[in-house]
């Protein structure tokens, strides 16, 4: 696959002065973006673009953020970026769950979004050819592929990092902090329920048994680490 | 030996029982008060018992004794009217015998039987019943000769008779009551006496059999009452009890709950009555249940509609900040100020949306166990930049292995708007931050030295957008809510946040928060006003100060801080 000069962003987002306001600065900053203003057109526009992240407002008309979310995520690993209007718990949590990378609260800095965007698309770049392990789990990381006993699992990007993160240093215990730093890209202390969402996540897809992890161990009141290979 | 050694486990046995029967009686009495307390039925039927017992005894006393005298009366009356019939009958037999003579023995024992079987013969006339009778001459002069037993005659009486009177007496022969009536009679010779004794035991019987007649109807007629106070109280309490159930209900939250309503008694309407409030009281609580979800709906719409346009002007402004050295002079301090003003705007806006969450109840409370040398230092550190700005020292107390179950976004927020109001209103003099700990709380207290706050101002700081007159100027561009969103987060802890301050000596800020989340608190284990005085403030106090009440005297290093902060 070609290194693509530009990174293409899709703005999903109906207020059409943010959504402007958003394509200045995301051109500025060296992104090809593209603007859909309306929930049901989100996915046909993911479908046609093949964008590298979603920027995604949660309160939309036609079609609710959440849902969005989930229809890409189905059929999708494509990395999203909520907008988010709320700081309440329920919403982001509600936002995580149902397929999001990472969120945005409004009113944000234009560097933290970009950071913030950087952050996604940043995978993108060439890495050594690799082999790692975790359990019964083997990870081919240049090829982007994690197999269990020859069977293919599907792991977002997002969660693909994750595992990666973990993977590199079998005996190390992560806290939710530096998880944030190396996977999601948090200079400063941000919110851990990133971290815990996205591990849920990541378990109900690479566990046998997601009640009994053996892959992705919790270190109770420190933070997480990999099982043993 | 056997019996010192059989002896022993008995008297341990004993001292056992002595014991578990105090401990028993104490149970007992323990149950019995609190039934005593707890049930009106059984308070009614008591008191019941108690008054009729009463009753029924000053009752029966009197009814006893009145029967017992018209009884003892009868007898009497008729025990008289029988001696003066005796008296004539044995008067008219004695007439001409003269005691003195040899023979009387036989003359008088002869008219005795004659008297007795005359009395018993003689129907129609008033008789006593059964008695005996009994003659006698007396000791006054000459030999003593008598007929019958004067065995329950007493000297006295037969003094009063001998002097010729008729006399009454009551006397115990053989176990039983007699009354003895005795006179004298005319004969030839010298008087005799003549005494009947009548035996009450008839009478005696009677009164036995009515007393427990008495008794028995005492007891019966108490039961009785007993169980018609008890009927009647359990018809009252029933409908009471109830009520409290239903009313227990209701408090619990089930506002659909309701009496029945029986009938159109007393019981009746004050369950309709109740019926009618809890009616309004539902519909009153429905309503408010409606504002809250209207306030959250807005607060929502709000938050969503006013972050939409702020975001898309704030990064304008951050377009045009980042290029600033292109602009005109004017212009680049205009979008400087932009930028800086849109920072307070969002700090405004932020505060008020949490505030109005924290109105609407709908804040959420998300505790960890969490050393809270780690919250503060982390609350101290992001307030670190203010602090250096303005030079002010920050002193930090801070022991390790404090832990409590908190919500560390919420303490460390709150520990944050602290240092960050004592560094406002410092004047550059240091600052402290202390963390203790006891075993049921934990406390933060923030002081400072700067102006201080005026009497009667520590109730104030708390209120929304209020501001100490001088303190106009602030550095950490605070909205004004933020000591009112502290105390509202502490609140949600079931903490206290609290105030003391003094002009010219500073001010003091605790926070004290349970260990246990929804545990209640009932001290702090650090105290809000700060020991003893503090001669850098310059605080006019006379010179010979007592030992203040905290105790402890102030800190040196404290002391010669606040000396040296003091130009």
């Amino acid at each position: 696959m070609l290194h693509r000069m530009k990174s293409r962003v899709l703005v999903v987002d109906d207020d059409p002065a943010l959504a402007e306001m958003l394509t200045i600065v995301l051109r500025g900053e060296g992104f090809d973006t593209a603007v859909v203003g309306d929930g049901t057109r989100a996915l046909p526009a993911v479908r046609d673009m093949r964008p590298d992240v979603v920027l995604l407002d949660l309160m939309l008309p036609g079609m609710n953020g959440i849902d969005v979310c989930r229809a890409i995520r189905a059929e999708s690993g494509v990395p999203i970026v909520m907008l988010t209007a709320k700081s309440d718990t329920v919403d982001i949590v509600l936002g995580l769950e149902s397929g999001a990378d990472d969120y945005v609260v409004k009113p944000f800095k234009p560097k933290e979004l970009v950071a913030r965007i950087r952050a996604r698309v940043r995978r993108t770049e060439t890495e050594p050819a690799e082999q790692l392990t975790i359990g019964d789990v083997d990870i081919d990381v240049p090829a982007h592929q994690v197999t269990r006993q020859g069977e293919r699992i599907a792991l977002t990007p997002l969660e693909f990092d994750l595992l990666v993160a973990l993977a590199r240093k079998p005996r190390q215990v992560f806290t939710r902090e530096v998880l944030l730093e190396q996977v999601w890209g948090y200079r400063h202390a941000a919110d851990t329920r990133l971290v815990n969402v996205h591990v849920q996540r990541l378990r109900s897809k690479v566990e046998k048994d997601p009640e009994h992890p053996e892959v992705v161990l919790t270190v109770r009141g420190v933070g997480y680490k990999a099982g043993p290979p | 030996m056997r019996t010192f050694i059989a002896g022993l486990p008995g008297a341990r046995w004993a001292r056992r029982t002595a014991a578990s029967g105090a401990v028993l009686f104490a149970e007992v009495r323990a149950a019995v008060l609190t039934a005593w307390r707890r049930s009106l039925q059984l308070r009614v039927v008591v008191s019941t018992l108690a008054l009729s017992l009463a009753v029924v005894l000053v009752l029966g006393l009197v009814l006893q004794t009145q029967i017992a005298d018209r009884l003892i009366q009868a007898k009497f009356d008729a025990a008289v009217i029988q001696a003066e019939s005796a008296r004539v009958v044995s008067e008219r037999d004695l007439s001409g015998v003269d005691p003195d003579r040899e023979g009387a023995q036989g003359t008088l024992n002869n008219a005795l039987d004659r008297l007795t079987n005359q009395s018993t013969a003689e129907s129609g006339a008033p008789t006593a019943g059964e008695f005996r009778a009994a003659l006698t001459t007396g000791t006054g002069s000459g030999p003593e000769i008598s007929a019958g037993g004067l065995d329950a005659v007493s000297a006295e009486q037969r003094q009063a008779v001998a002097s010729g009177a008729l006399t009454t007496q009551y006397a115990t022969v053989d176990g039983i009551p007699t009354l003895v009536v005795g006179q004298p009679v005319r004969t030839a010779g010298r008087e005799l006496q003549l005494y009947l004794m009548f035996p009450l035991d008839a009478e005696q019987r009677t009164l036995g059999l009515i007393q427990s007649t008495l008794i028995v109807g005492g007891l019966v007629l108490l039961l009785l009452l007993a169980g018609i106070a008890s009927l009647v109280t359990r018809q009252v309490v029933r409908p009471v009890k109830q009520a409290a159930e239903v009313a227990e209900r209701f408090a619990e939250g089930h506002l659909d709950e309701r009496m029945p309503v029986h009938g159109e008694d007393e019981v009746a309407r004050l369950f309709e009555s109740y019926n009618e409030m809890a009616g309004s009281i539902q519909t009153q609580i429905r309503q408010l249940e409606e504002f809250g979800a209207l306030q959250r709906r807005f607060t929502s719409d709000v938050s969503h509609e006013l972050r939409t346009p702020l975001t898309t002007v704030r990064m304008a402004a951050d377009v045009l900040y980042a290029s600033r050295d292109e602009l005109l002079p004017a212009l680049r301090r205009s979008s400087e100020l932009l930028v800086n003003e849109l920072d307070r705007f969002e700090t405004l806006l932020g505060d008020l949306l949490e505030i109005s969450r924290l109105d609407a109840g709908v804040a959420e409370l998300g505790t960890d166990r969490l050393d809270m040398r780690h919250v503060v230092s982390r609350a101290v550190e992001a307030v670190r930049g203010l602090a250096e700005e303005s030079g002010t020292p920050l002193v930090l107390d801070l022991p390790g292995d404090v832990y409590a179950e908190v919500d560390s976004r919420r303490v460390e927020r709150i520990v944050r708007n602290l240092v960050a109001n004592a560094i406002d209103h410092g004047e550059g003099r240091p600052v402290h931050v202390t963390l203790a700990g006891d075993e049921r709380a934990v406390a933060v207290v923030v002081r400072d030295h700067g102006v201080g706050l005026r009497p009667g101002e520590a109730g104030l700081v708390f209120n929304r957008f209020w501001r100490a007159e001088e303190s106009r100027a602030r550095r950490s561009g605070g909205s004004g809510l933020g000591l009112s969103i502290s105390l509202e987060d502490a609140r949600l802890h079931g903490g206290w946040l609290q105030a003391w301050g003094e002009t010219g000596r500073g001010s003091a800020f605790r926070l004290t928060l349970p260990r246990t989340e929804g545990d209640l608190l009932e001290s702090s284990p650090l105290p809000l006003q700060p020991e003893g005085d503090d001669p850098a403030a310059g605080h006019p106090m006379p010179a010979s100060v007592p030992t203040p009440p905290w105790g402890t005297p102030i800190p040196v290093d404290a002391t010669s801080e606040a000396e040296r902060a003091e130009p």
